[in-house]
Parts: structure tokens; C-alpha cells; sequence
């Protein structure tokens, strides 16, 4: 008899998820610097930077500094490549969430190239970024990020960049 | 220059620029920008090796850019980044400042073409470059307008 294993409780998977991506995004100093979130709907990864006067870049204006905005759209990119390969080691069994840590975490991909687009000039609010990854191979990534702050269809940045992942099976964090 | 400002002024009227407390190190009578920041525990991007976030490079290789664009002879004042490609090289050796050398190469009446490289102390092996475009534009004007 193949009794179907019960689902796992919802709390119990929402908890795993959440844990996992806490913990990649809280090892890095400069995520917290900047004050970047993550919001996670199942697995699709929403980057957040709320509003600080430190962001900014033209106080005439006052505008966004471009570098911030950058930052947040390499950051973006970044996460949701390594949020994708923790996703899947994860979810298949291979990694247990609760073995992360800010000293143990899987190795982040490295940025080759990054090119951020300016649309319009980023407004003292908060701003919201999604990442699309057009291609990954074993050893490239091509990804695209997207900027918006009041209205989604309005973007004031989007960027492309070229990232270099790391050997799978390569030690992790600060073995 | 049309701005009453020294270009030091100019930086550190900018919030993200004093948050990663950046500092100018030269223009030349040409035209070659030098800003630099200091390695920061809360700047790195990869906590296993210490290395700081490309992020925190960008914005100096940004404001480097954008310093050269309003320091040329032909600024009408004010600029804004329409794009900027960054390279990363190699990692910056934690522990280390990093500077960036940015010059405008060409001005138009409109644009602002800026090619910027940025080291660590082995300045012969560069830890990043950039190209950008920026806006040749009157500074009090929004650029969204």
C-alpha cells in the first residue's frame, strides 16, 4: 500500500522559507547598512529599500543617489540568484535551513558586469525592485532587475548584469 | 565651474557620499577626478572574505563620474547618471581604500561621456572600470520634468 505522505503544515513550511532567506540576507553587513528587505510570496523575492535621507544623492532635487540605487539593483540580483539555488537545495531535501547561519551560509555569486538604465529620477520614497534571471548556467548568469517606487509600471531603474556563480559543492561561508 | 561650492563642499553636501564618507583627493587642471572611501566592516558584501559590496564601489565610481561631468569647462552645472556600466576586475583587498579616477572624455551640449577606473593600493591591477553616460543640464532644473 503507497499511503501519500501528509503535506507538511503550512507554518512549519512558511517557517523553513522564511528562515533560509533571513539568514542569507542578514549575513551581509552592507544589506544592513543600506536597510534593504526582502518580501517573500512563495518563492518569488520582492527587494525593498525604504526611504533614508542617507540615500541621498541630490539634495536640490532631492533625488536618490545613483550609487544607492545601484547598489540596491545589484543587491536584488545578487539574492535572487543565490535565493534560487538555496530554493532548490532546500525544497529537494539537500540543504537543511536550520544548519544557516551568518557564519555558514552558502557562497554568494560575484558580479562580472552591472549595468543600471536611469529612467527618472528616484523620489525620496521608498523603492521596490524584482529580479528576473534570463539565463543560468553552471558557471554564468545573466540577470535583469527592475525598479519601480509608487506605480509598478512606471520603472525609474532597471539594470543587467553578468554574475559568476559558485562551484557547486564549494565550501560553504567561513569554513 | 559655475557653482559657488569647492568640490569638497559639493561631495559633502551629498548624504550618500558622507555616509561612505567619501572624500576628494585631487581634480587636475585637465580634469581627472580622484575621490576615495575607506574600507568598512559595514560596507562588506561578502562576509567569508570581507570583500566590500560592489554596491558601495558603484557609488564611488557614480559620484567620481558625476563630479568629473560638473567639473568640465563646458558644464552647464548640473548632471544626472543616464547609465554606467561598472566591470568588476577583481575583489578590493580588505582593509584597504579604494579610489576612483574618473575623466570626461567627451562633452556635448547635452551629454556627458565619463570613463572612470577605480584601484586599492596595487594600483596596477584595477579593481573595477566604468563608462557611463551622464546629463549635461542647469542644476536647479529636475531632471523628471
Amino acid at each position: 500500500m503507497t499511503a501519500r505522505t501528509r503535506p507538511e503544515p503550512v507554518q512549519v513550511v512558511k517557517q523553513r522559507r522564511d528562515a533560509a532567506l533571513r539568514a542569507l540576507v542578514n549575513g551581509v553587513p552592507y544589506i544592513q547598512f543600506m536597510g534593504f528587505q526582502f518580501d517573500r510570496r512563495g518563492d518569488e523575492l520582492t527587494a525593498v529599500m525604504p526611504f533614508d535621507e542617507s540615500l541621498i544623492g541630490n539634495p536640490i532635487l532631492p533625488a536618490l543617489h545613483g550609487g544607492a540605487t545601484a547598489g540596491f539593483l545589484e543587491t536584488t540580483a545578487l539574492i535572487e540568484l543565490a535565493w534560487q539555488s538555496l530554493w532548490e537545495d532546500m525544497e529537494q531535501g539537500r540543504l537543511d535551513p536550520t544548519t544557516l547561519h551568518p557564519t555558514h551560509l552558502p557562497r554568494l555569486p560575484k558580479t562580472i558586469d552591472f549595468t543600471v538604465d536611469y529612467l527618472r529620477s528616484g523620489l525620496p520614497r521608498d523603492a521596490y525592485a524584482r529580479a528576473r534571471v534570463n539565463r543560468s548556467g553552471r558557471r554564468y548568469a545573466s540577470v535583469h532587475v527592475e525598479a519601480w517606487q509608487d506605480n509598478r509600471a512606471r520603472l525609474f531603474a532597471q539594470a543587467t548584469g553578468h554574475f559568476l556563480m559558485p562551484e557547486r559543492g564549494e565550501p560553504t561561508g567561513n569554513d | 565651474m559655475a557653482s559657488p561650492f569647492t568640490p569638497q563642499q559639493f561631495l559633502d553636501a551629498l548624504p550618500h557620499a558622507r555616509a561612505l564618507s567619501m572624500r576628494l583627493d585631487s581634480v587636475t587642471e585637465d580634469g581627472h577626478v580622484t575621490l576615495s572611501m575607506p574600507w568598512d566592516a559595514r560596507l562588506v558584501g561578502d562576509p567569508a572574505t570581507g570583500v566590500l559590496h560592489g554596491g558601495a564601489v558603484y557609488a564611488l565610481m557614480d559620484t567620481a563620474c558625476g563630479l568629473a561631468a560638473t567639473l568640465h569647462p563646458n558644464s552647464s552645472g548640473g548632471t544626472a547618471t543616464l547609465d554606467l556600466r561598472i566591470d568588476y576586475m577583481r575583489p578590493a583587498t580588505p582593509g584597504q581604500r579604494v579610489r576612483a579616477e574618473a575623466f570626461c572624455y567627451n562633452m556635448t551640449r547635452s551629454v556627458a561621456f565619463i570613463r572612470a577606473v577605480a584601484t586599492d593600493d596595487d594600483t596596477a591591477r584595477p579593481v573595477a572600470s566604468a563608462t557611463g553616460a551622464f546629463t549635461n543640464e542647469p542644476s536647479r532644473r529636475k531632471a523628471d520634468a
